[in-house]
């Protein structure tokens, strides 16, 4: 009763500073509720027991990302952005393809939930070596999409260096 | 007596759903980024929930691997913003039509 409470909340707070996200004018107002977002998510992330991806969370997204686009919003001009309006003129088609996309996946998911209760085994147990078992899984049998991975982030390094640098030619 | 895992599934199609309406509706291409932030957040809480169910962790490998791509984007995507900026003058959408007529 309590973990359904406190999924209540955060799946709340979610929802609506995501909607603030894209309905506010200003872009660094959206980074700020998109940073609330990111923490109820983390949350609902430590309520199933993913206590690494939580950290990763808070610390990557938040940490990272979030300054990153802090940086490039303060590297734009803000107050001619402010002035525009905000949303584009086919915002009516978009929203109603999005209307019937979303009420698709609902209808799916209400219709289907008596097949996403399986066995249920890992609810019994609460594992709290989950960063271990991860770090065993993600270097065994993932050991080479990590290092794909890593490869896309160094591709994605120099990619970013290159587009934002000065051209002196 | 946990939470049913179709909640978890109704919230992650919620944010997806927030996610593409910010995409396709809004002009700052910014923003659109940040809309795109949010459908990677929504994926995540649906891989996370099977993993939950599925007892193992494989779901959330997939979503370190998720969160990675996320990075990726988000350092190449503000990276073209700051090219467009600089060439075009303009972070609005509808006003990079360079490629269209």
């Amino acid at each position: 009763m309590l973990a359904q409470g406190v999924f209540f909340i955060l799946a709340a707070v979610a929802l609506s500073s995501g909607v603030m996200v894209i309905t506010r004018r200003n872009p660094i107002h959206s980074v700020l509720w998109l940073i609330v977002t990111l923490f109820s998510v983390g949350g609902i992330f430590l309520l199933q027991y993913a206590q690494f991806l939580f950290a990763v969370q808070i610390i990557l997204y938040v940490g990272g990302i979030m300054v990153l686009y802090l940086f490039v919003i303060m590297l734009i001009r803000v107050e001619t952005v402010v002035k525009q309006p905000p949303f584009s003129r086919q915002w009516p088609i978009g929203l109603a393809a999005v209307v019937v996309l979303a009420g698709e996946l609902v209808w799916g998911i209400v219709k289907g939930a008596p097949s996403f209760r399986l066995s249920a085994p890992a609810q019994a147990g609460i594992d709290l070596r989950n960063t271990e078992s991860l770090a065993s899984v993600l270097y065994g049998n993932y050991l080479l999409p990590v290092e794909i991975a890593s490869l896309l982030l160094l591709v994605a390094m120099v990619g970013a260096v290159l587009m934002a640098k000065k051209r002196f030619d | 007596m946990g939470i049913p895992p179709e909640y978890f599934l109704l919230l992650g199609t919620g944010l997806f759903t927030i996610g593409v309406i910010g995409v396709l509706t809004r002009r700052n291409i910014i923003v659109i980024l940040m809309s795109i932030e949010l459908i990677l957040n929504a994926v995540n809480i649906n891989l996370v929930a099977f993993s939950r169910l599925s007892g193992n962790v494989q779901g959330q490998v997939f979503a370190l691997f998720v969160i990675t791509d996320a990075v990726a984007e988000a350092a190449v995507g503000l990276g073209l913003i700051i090219a467009l900026f600089r060439n075009k003058e303009t972070v609005n959408a509808d006003e990079i039509d360079l490629l269209k007529w």
